[in-house]
């Protein structure tokens, strides 16, 4: 690399430095300890923290003196070692806190599921790169989606359900490039948000909701023979409400899905939209009928537990809710200005739990108060935003989706992370990028951003 | 370049509108919701308590009586001990390896035990094995100690008046803002009027804990903590000499001796026998020595001199005779024959035979029953009075000045004692159907008159004082406190003009009448013997006096309980009270008196000695609730000849109301079967107290 040819983008490394010093200070005070409060002390996370830091610089530095092409070469390579490593870890994994998805090298314990974030971001630029279009066959699109799906059900079978999630949104990053359409991505959105309503509330009500949007559809299309549609669409909607309850759940979902089909039929036959949207309607009956069984039935007792508690159906302070309870009155505590740098007393009472890990955002909240926390998100804000306009001054089409991948990939755990501290998310224990503690997932943030860095500052002289 | 920008900003959007969601939260809960604050404060703040040291108690002359006496709980957080050497432990603390295990369990037990909370596992070591332990209680992890103060008593004297202290009981928690559990409060005594003087301001300090409850540091570096403050110390008016001594002369005796300074209100002395020393009611083996005292069948918690109700017999009648001055205009030259008894209707009172009594001095001097029956009648059926109800009601009005019938002036706990009023004998009698005839003998200080010891001493010192007063109290106020009731001189609605004939005769009773033993030359004693007949046996021995007679420095009330007549025995203590606080010591011809009084033994029962006045009839004319206290039954001395059946009694009165303090022992009521009274009428038996 020559330097006239290069452009490293320095307001991104200054973020990634800024953050990375705000995470080791917040681990110091999360970790804090009388005996040993050398800020290095190796004993410590702290001071291993600062190792990681280290190692993430020099890895950073290495990739600045690769060639660029080699990820572009080897983008497929790097992700079939990724899903081997994922495979790997079902046989020679080990189980740390709950879920087995850590493979260890002596005194280093891997994370693959970490590796894996760059490694699809890379195949994903790879493969959607090499098109030169906008236009899609049906194969390809799938195939795209595929790359995201193998190691997202890899991970999923490790019990990282947290991990596993994160590469739901790279699916952005395929709505961006045109592979998936907005009204997928939008339908996905109303399918969570029906999903949400179908917990937090009884069946009848979820139903009775949806009822009032379709007709609210019925009445905006338009005037024509409008009291005989409402008559049926009103008779048959209300019926079912009323008479779901009676039946048994087993006959309801074998009535349900024939009902639908039969709604579809008539409304092809007689090209009315009525019958369709009574079919949907129907659709959306079986739809909150089957997350209420799969919450129920399906779901394990500590996910069913963590839902639930964010959603507020379970008030539990001293069992399950106790983490999030503990975490909002350490951040509630903090006030404006917070306690002081290393004055935090929920946090050195210990009464949070993995504060150093996922909830390292209580140390920020309590010690630095609102001031703090916000100045961080402002930090976040930031670095997105700017990985965005990176993205967007891209001439290749490879590192603008790469670019893509990794601001998707750092939203979505930064707005779980922090969200699951305050109370707004479920619990599912994701770190904050470049904060929390874990030399796995720091290194592999690093190298997700270095990438991304070496990429940039070869932007005028690929065309890839 | 393509023109996807639209997707760029929804990117962009989303990442703008996920942080203003955060934001808005996090306002939400830092700045808007305080309640955050306080949960945490109240996750780690703890409030440890610092108790203030309790008031120390000096006597009249400044000795240090009450003090306050380091002693060590060791405490122990179990989750620290490690590979604990029991043999050794039980070695250096000298309990045995059962001791060990009970203290274990017993502190496993208690409520709130968690493994790491400190907890108490021997209360209140001695200072001889803490001095011990110290040295070696590195050896053992997780225990340390923990100083607590406990009384000290330097004195073995006025148990009674110092009262003791305990932990608080639940009834005190819920009605009162300021005990918290395991608080020390005063029980009785002094400890316990005091008790807001004495108990100071506790301090707290808060320290900040982490999730185990362990202590990390102090919070808001001790800003908020409170310091405690100690007691306020108190300066008793006791003369503990002057206690000690009638404390060694009641010795084997029941009754009491209260000593006042009639200028002051001040109680010199105030003793009930038998009484205990404090000393068994503090430190760790509190809880036996109580068990110990309550067991006794000779009752040493109850506060004669405060809580027995007895009748004041003859030395009722100089008050009687201020009263009556006072109120029928009679003047001191009044004259009333006595023909050996007062005879009215078909009632007699006894009396014995002396000379006329020409003036009132002279029937006190010689305690004329006829003259002061004979006063009590002129007093209640005055033509003042609409009837003798209201007549009655205006003779208790004057007691009641003079102290008797209520106690609220004092400041120890104390029962009131009992003036009856027409509402009683409506009662035993119907309305309208008794007259003064009914009720001669409350004129002689007999009938329903229930007295304590306290309130003889107290109205004698009003009598000394000829009509001022203050209330007596065993605390001295601070004399700059305008508002301590202790600093206010009294006036009784007597015209002064009438002391000077009942002082005299009082004079004269010491020196010609019936209180001739209390005599000795150069104190100037004033006095009246009394002689109070009761059921249990012989009777109560009296004695009130004052000296000198100009400038009175002291007022006595002695009450020996089966002393026999006054003189015998209430007198000549009186005397020597009275000597050994005006002269400091004993006159070297008079130390016989001394040792015969102290070494006389009245605890056991005697059978009433048949007096000659008592004329032998069992006539008991009141239907009475005779009330008799715990103490008189003696449960555990059956070899004792008790002379007569209860139901043939022969006198009147007996002592008392039904007392209401929970210390004292409960009122055994019997109701003596009797047919209706005022249909039979009956000559009263005179109380003897005539000589």
């Amino acid at each position: 690399m020559s330097s006239q040819n290069t452009h490293i983008d320095w307001i991104l490394v200054l973020i990634y430095l800024l953050l990375v010093t705000v995470g080791w200070l917040a681990i110091y005070t999360a970790d804090y300890s009388e005996q040993h409060p050398e800020i290095y002390y190796m004993g410590r996370n702290y001071g291993k923290q600062l190792l990681w830091i280290g190692v993430s610089l020099c890895l950073g530095f290495c990739i600045q003196i690769l060639d660029t092409r080699f990820y572009t070469a080897f983008a497929y390579i790097i992700y079939g070692v990724a899903l081997l490593a994922l495979i790997m870890v079902f046989i020679f994994g080990s189980t740390i806190s709950g879920s087995k998805s850590w493979i260890k090298f002596g005194f280093f314990n891997m994370q693959p599921a970490e590796a894996a974030k760059f490694a699809t971001c890379l195949v994903l630029a790879k493969y959607i790169g090499s098109f030169n279009t906008n236009f899609y066959t049906l194969r390809e699109r799938f195939i795209a989606i595929a790359l995201i799906l193998i190691p997202m059900v890899l991970i999923r079978l490790q019990e990282e359900t947290g991990s596993a999630l994160v590469f739901g949104a790279l699916s952005f990053v395929l709505y961006r490039e045109g592979i998936l359409p907005g009204s997928v991505l939008l339908i996905g959105v109303l399918a969570i948000m029906l999903f949400l309503a179908s917990l937090m509330m009884p069946v009848q009500y979820a139903m009775l909701g949806v009822m009032m949007v379709l007709l609210l559809v019925i009445l905006l299309r338009g005037r024509a023979k409008l009291p005989q549609k409402l008559v049926i669409y009103l008779t048959v909607t209300v019926l079912t409400i009323t008479t779901a309850p009676l039946l048994d759940e087993i006959v309801l979902m074998v009535i349900l899905p024939i009902l639908a089909l039969i709604f579809i039929l008539i409304s092809i036959y007689l090209q009315r939209s009525t019958y369709a949207l009574i079919a949907l309607f129907f659709a959306c009956f079986i739809y909150v009928k089957g997350v209420d069984y799969i919450y129920n039935n399906v779901l394990q007792r500590h996910q069913q537990n963590r839902i639930g508690v964010l959603l507020g159906t379970i008030e539990d302070k001293r069992g399950v809710g106790y983490n999030v309870n503990q975490s909002k009155i350490a951040i509630g505590s903090g006030g404006l200005y917070g306690k002081g740098y290393l004055d935090g007393t929920q946090n050195k009472g210990n009464f949070v739990p993995e504060l150093s890990t996922d909830f390292i955002f209580c140390t920020i909240g309590e010690e630095f108060g609102f001031v703090g926390s916000a100045a961080l998100i402002g930090l976040f804000v930031l670095l997105m935003l700017r990985i965005i306009s990176v993205a967007e001054r891209q001439n290749s089409r490879f590192t603008r989706i790469y670019a893509y991948g990794v601001v998707c990939i750092i939203l979505f755990h930064f707005i779980i992370n922090i969200g699951m501290t305050i109370g707004l998310m479920p619990v599912i224990g994701i770190p904050l990028p470049y904060i929390s503690y874990g030399g796995s997932g720091l290194i592999n943030f690093s190298i997700l951003l270095f990438i991304l860095i070496k990429l940039d500052s070869e932007r005028y002289m690929y065309l890839r | 370049m393509e023109p996807v920008n639209n997707k760029q900003i929804i990117l962009q959007l989303v990442v703008l509108l996920a942080a203003a969601m955060l934001l808005a939260r996090l306002y939400a809960m830092q700045i808007v919701d305080t309640t955050y604050k306080t949960l945490a404060k109240d996750n780690v703040v703890r409030e440890i308590t610092i108790y203030p040291s309790r008031g120390l108690i000096f006597d009249r002359k400044g000795n240090l009586i009450v003090n306050n006496l380091a002693v060590y709980d060791l405490m122990v957080i179990p989750r620290q001990v490690e590979n604990l050497d029991t043999t050794k432990f039980c070695a250096l603390l000298s309990i045995t390896q059962e001791e060990f295990n009970r203290n274990a369990e017993r502190m496993k037990n208690a409520a709130g035990y968690t493994i790491y909370k400190p907890q108490v596992f021997i209360k209140q070591v001695p200072a001889h094995i803490y001095d011990r332990m110290q040295e070696y209680l590195y050896q053992f992890q997780g225990f340390y100690t923990q100083i607590r103060t406990v009384r000290q008593y330097n004195c073995n004297n006025a148990a009674h008046i110092l009262g003791y202290i305990g932990e608080v009981n639940q009834k005190q928690i819920d009605t009162s803002n300021f005990y918290r559990m395991g608080d020390y409060v005063g029980i009785s005594g002094v400890e316990k009027s005091y008790e807001e003087e004495l108990r100071g301001e506790r301090g707290i300090r808060y320290v900040i804990v982490d999730v185990h409850n362990r202590e990390v540091g102090r919070y808001k570096d001790g800003e908020e903590d409170i310091e405690a403050s100690a007691g306020q110390d108190l300066r008793l008016t006791i003369d503990m000499e002057l206690q000690a001594f009638a404390e060694s002369i009641m010795q084997n005796k029941r009754g009491s001796i209260v000593a006042i300074e009639p200028e002051t209100g001040e109680i010199l002395a105030l003793v009930t026998a038998p009484s205990y020393n404090p000393n068994l009611l503090t430190g760790p083996n509190r809880a036996a020595g109580m068990r110990m005292l309550l067991a006794d069948s000779l009752k040493p918690m109850f506060n004669r001199a405060l809580m027995a109700y007895y009748p004041p017999g003859s030395t009722f009648k100089p008050l009687m005779g201020l009263v009556a001055m006072q109120e029928t205009g009679i003047g001191a030259n009044y004259y009333y024959g006595c023909n050996g008894a007062y005879r009215l209707g078909r009632r007699t009172v006894g009396c014995h035979y002396h000379a006329s009594c020409f003036n009132i001095q002279a029937a006190i001097q010689h305690s004329c029953n006829a003259y002061f029956c004979h006063l009590f009648k002129l007093f209640v059926e005055n033509y003042k009075f609409n009837n003798v109800s209201q007549g009655l009601y205006k003779w208790k009005e004057y007691l009641m000045e003079f102290g008797l019938g209520r106690t609220d002036y004092l400041d120890l706990p104390a029962l009131t004692g009992f003036v009856p009023d027409g509402n009683k004998y409506d009662k035993m009698y119907g309305k309208n159907r008794w007259k003064a005839v009914s009720i001669i003998s409350l004129g002689i200080g007999q009938g329903e008159l229930g007295v304590t010891p306290l309130q003889m001493a107290h109205s004698t010192a009003v009598i000394a004082n000829k009509g001022t007063f203050v209330y007596p109290h065993v605390v001295r106020p601070n004399p700059q406190n305008p508002n301590s009731k202790y600093n206010k001189k009294h006036k009784v609605s007597i015209n002064p003009k009438h002391f000077n004939a009942i002082i005299e005769g009082m004079e004269q009773v010491v020196l010609y009448g019936t209180g001739k033993s209390a005599y000795m030359p150069g104190l100037n004693i004033c006095g009246k013997t009394g002689t109070a007949q009761n059921p249990h046996g012989e009777d109560h021995s009296l004695f009130i006096a004052f000296a000198p007679k100009d400038n009175p420095k002291i007022a006595v009330a002695v009450m020996v309980e089966n002393g026999g007549q006054g003189k015998k025995y209430a007198a000549p203590i009186a005397s020597l009270v009275i000597e050994k606080y005006l002269n400091d010591s004993i006159a070297p011809y008079r130390k016989y008196l001394l040792e015969r009084m102290t070494n006389a033994n009245l605890l056991s029962q005697r059978p009433k000695t048949i007096s000659y006045a008592s004329n032998g009839e069992d006539d008991d004319d009141d239907n009475i609730m005779t009330t008799i206290l715990m103490p008189y039954t003696t449960p555990t001395t059956p070899t004792l000849t008790v002379p007569e059946p209860l139901s043939t009694k022969t006198t009147e009165q007996i002592s008392v109301q039904p007392g209401n303090t929970p210390s004292a022992p409960l009122p055994i009521q019997i109701k003596t079967p009797s047919p209706p009274p005022a249909l039979k009428p009956q000559p009263i038996n005179p109380p003897p107290d005539n000589n």
